[in-house]
């Protein structure tokens, strides 16, 4: 996972709130095997006409958006479907950074798992950071997690919290995995326990299941 | 020492962390992992890149249900016209295969809804945690197991280790008292709870239903209540364990049998919520106010009682709200302040983990004995499962559908969500039992209404939307 240290960028506003993951990704682009590519799937609806053009009033098809790497946004932003292809094809677009009020539970997990950094604001600097990336001259922010600031364009400061394992995780960008297979012996002491606490907890073989017809 | 009265997700919640990890985290067992194609096939991969292993092949199952045509079931993988699909779909059977996990294919009479299989094979047991990258894992909360959806990156994990990184929810206790009214279902309930608190008016918490017309609903109806309790932003819905459910689960295969049973049986007693015990936050609802609801709008809690009429922008003072309440009805080819019922349909879907099985069924094949749907409508009737399909061919369900012009087809998530070939077409508008009316969610430009088994195949039946307790002969 890239680490997210420090992100100097364009911000692109996107003013919706209860944005969901069939908005961000239509399912016709869930039937990818791969996480790479799904940056044209992002937003497609927004984006693209029927024909499969570019619609060109939508932000992220306007300059300097096009290279937007934060994105601000409104409530409940990713709720829905757990589809990870979400996050993957915000990362593939080039977005790093999601500031909005409030996230969905799955989402912000997702996020998290992929070296995106989600920042929760009261709605009233998000007021004001959604008309920073709505014009040219004060789009520029640069988030950064080090400090757990926000800095505008006229030098103005909005600071944010974050808990101290995901910062911790986003910022060096730890695997989770590794992490949790260090407690490894924990894991096989619990799984002894819990078998003679749920006798009854059924274990699947392909035989088994087989047998059933 | 003292000990607190616990909840009972705090039970299970207690029985299941391997370590405190610090800085709030825990890490917590998984004890079942059900698997299917859309959401796995990156997570296998990314095992296969790294050199790990699948620390319990025993604790996964693995099915597809998401790309599946709900036609020719018998052909199996060969019959999956649709190239990227019938991809996704063997992807899923080659790592099963890989990786020695237990897979139902295509062609078993067991296949379908991976929600609806789990239950019926007997893998969903209270006092269990279970885990799918698919948001409506939720459904298995109505056993009394904490169940929850998660992304491919913790499928990963969770194939790895057999654990989760999480941390503790609030709790939030729904409590829904008295008789429900003649005609009124589980999933007007969930519906009148999510328009209550709203899409994310759970967001954070686990909440447990309780209360009198919780408890008289069959498990169908209970899975129907926790399967959309995702919708309103909750990690999971619990369900405390009864009579029902033992009884429930001791007809299923996988289930213990014997002594082993009735060990089991004390122990998920030992489950409930203990008197005192806190919430973070309590929500009542009167049962008998509950009407048979139908959503409006792009959000499940765009929701009104089917005698209601459309919100109307006029009367919305913030201009925000007004603009975004107007994009929605232009959506849905709407009218501010108009009523919903005698609206005409195009389509009436009855299938999806929400409301697709037996009960279900039984429902709307009650509204549809003896009559025909409206010329011009298109109804599809889809089981969740084979087995659920069998038993409805085994009642006479399928004669009764088909008979009255409705389509009887093979199990998979059908027309809940666009990723198979059940789509609406731009502008159609559909009668529909699933779970979500998100804007396209049913196929580009279509138009969703959520609603009950009953109220969709009396939808079917008169051409337009109706409440189905007033249907006439």
């Amino acid at each position: 996972m890239t680490p997210f240290i420090r992100l100097e960028a364009i911000a692109a506003a996107l003013p919706i709130a209860n944005v969901d993951t069939d908005m961000l990704v239509p399912a016709k682009y869930l039937k990818t095997v791969s996480r790479s590519g799904l940056g044209r799937a992002l937003l497609h609806g927004l984006r693209f006409d029927q024909q499969e053009s570019e619609i060109p009033e939508f932000i992220l098809n306007r300059d300097p958006w096009r290279a937007s790497h934060i994105l601000v946004t409104l409530e409940n932003f990713g709720c829905g479907s757990s589809r990870e292809h979400a996050p993957w094809a915000l990362l593939d677009f080039g977005i790093r950074c999601v500031i909005a009020p409030s996230f969905a539970d799955i989402f912000h997990a997702n996020c998290l798992k992929n070296g995106i950094l989600p920042v929760t604001l009261p709605r009233s600097e998000i007021d004001i950071l959604l008309a920073d990336s709505s014009h040219q001259n004060t789009a520029c922010l640069i988030v950064d997690l080090v400090t757990q600031t926000i800095l505008r364009v006229n030098g103005e400061c909005i600071s944010f919290k974050m808990d101290a394992a995901s910062r911790d995780r986003l910022l060096n960008g730890l695997d989770d995995i590794d992490r949790s297979l260090g407690y490894k012996a924990l894991i096989d002491e619990h799984e002894v326990a819990a078998m003679a606490a749920m006798p009854w907890r059924p274990f699947v073989s392909r035989a088994r299941l087989d047998s059933l017809g | 020492m003292t000990f607190e009265p616990r909840t009972m997700y705090e039970k299970i919640w207690d029985a299941h962390v391997v370590a405190d990890m610090g800085g709030g985290e825990s890490l917590l067992y998984i004890d079942r992992q059900l698997l299917y194609e859309v959401t796995s096939p990156q997570a296998f991969e990314g095992l296969r890149t790294a050199g790990r292993k699948v620390r319990r092949p025993d604790l996964n199952l693995a099915v597809a249900d998401h790309n599946v045509p709900t036609t020719n079931r018998r052909g199996g993988l060969a019959a999956v016209e649709d190239e990227e699909s019938r991809l996704q779909i063997a992807t899923l059977e080659r790592n099963a295969a890989e990786f020695a996990i237990p897979y139902i294919p295509l062609t078993s009479p067991r296949q379908g809804i991976v929600h609806v299989v789990g239950p019926e094979l007997g893998l969903t047991f209270p006092g269990t945690t279970i885990v799918c990258g698919d948001s409506h894992t939720s459904t298995h909360g109505a056993f009394g197991a904490l169940a929850f959806g998660i992304g491919t990156s913790e499928v990963e994990h969770v194939l790895t280790t057999q654990t989760l990184v999480q941390r503790r929810s609030k709790t939030m206790l729904v409590h829904v008292d008295g008789p429900l009214a003649a005609g009124v279902t589980a999933k007007d309930i969930i519906l009148a709870i999510i328009g209550q608190i709203g899409t994310a008016g759970a967001t954070g918490y686990v909440i447990e239903y309780a209360g009198d017309a919780i408890r008289e609903l069959s498990m169908a109806g209970r899975m129907t209540i926790c399967n959309m309790t995702i919708e309103a932003g909750a990690r999971a819905g619990l369900i405390m364990p009864d009579e029902k459910t033992f009884a429930w689960l001791a007809e299923t295969p996988f289930a213990p049998k014997g002594q082993e049973l009735e060990r089991a049986t004390a122990d998920w007693r030992m489950l409930a919520s203990e008197a005192g015990a806190r919430y973070d936050r309590t929500v009542t609802l009167d049962a008998r106010r509950i009407e048979p609801m139908v959503t409006w709008g792009t959000s499940p809690e765009d929701v009104i009682p089917i005698s209601g009429t459309v919100p109307d922008p006029a009367k919305e003072v913030d201009p925000e709200r007004r603009a975004r309440l107007q994009q929605k009805l232009d959506y849905m080819g709407l009218e501010g302040g108009s009523a919903l019922a005698g609206l005409p349909i195009d389509v009436a879907f009855i299938g999806s983990c929400t409301n697709s099985r037996i009960e279900d069924l039984r429902a709307a094949a009650e509204l549809a004995r003896g009559r025909r749907i409206a010329a011009g409508v298109r109804a599809l009737v889809v089981p969740g499962s084979g087995a659920v399909k069998a038993q409805g061919e085994a009642e006479g369900l399928d004669r009764i559908f088909m008979e009255a012009g409705f389509e009887w087809r093979d199990p998979g998530c059908s027309m809940c969500l666009g990723l198979n070939p059940d789509r609406l077409s731009p502008g159609q508008r559909c009668a529909s039992t699933s779970n979500r009316n998100f804007e396209g969610r049913q196929g580009p430009g279509g138009r969703t209404h959520l609603m009950s088994p009953a109220m969709a195949a009396a939808a079917a039946i008169h051409g337009r939307l109706v409440n189905p307790g007033k249907l006439e002969a």
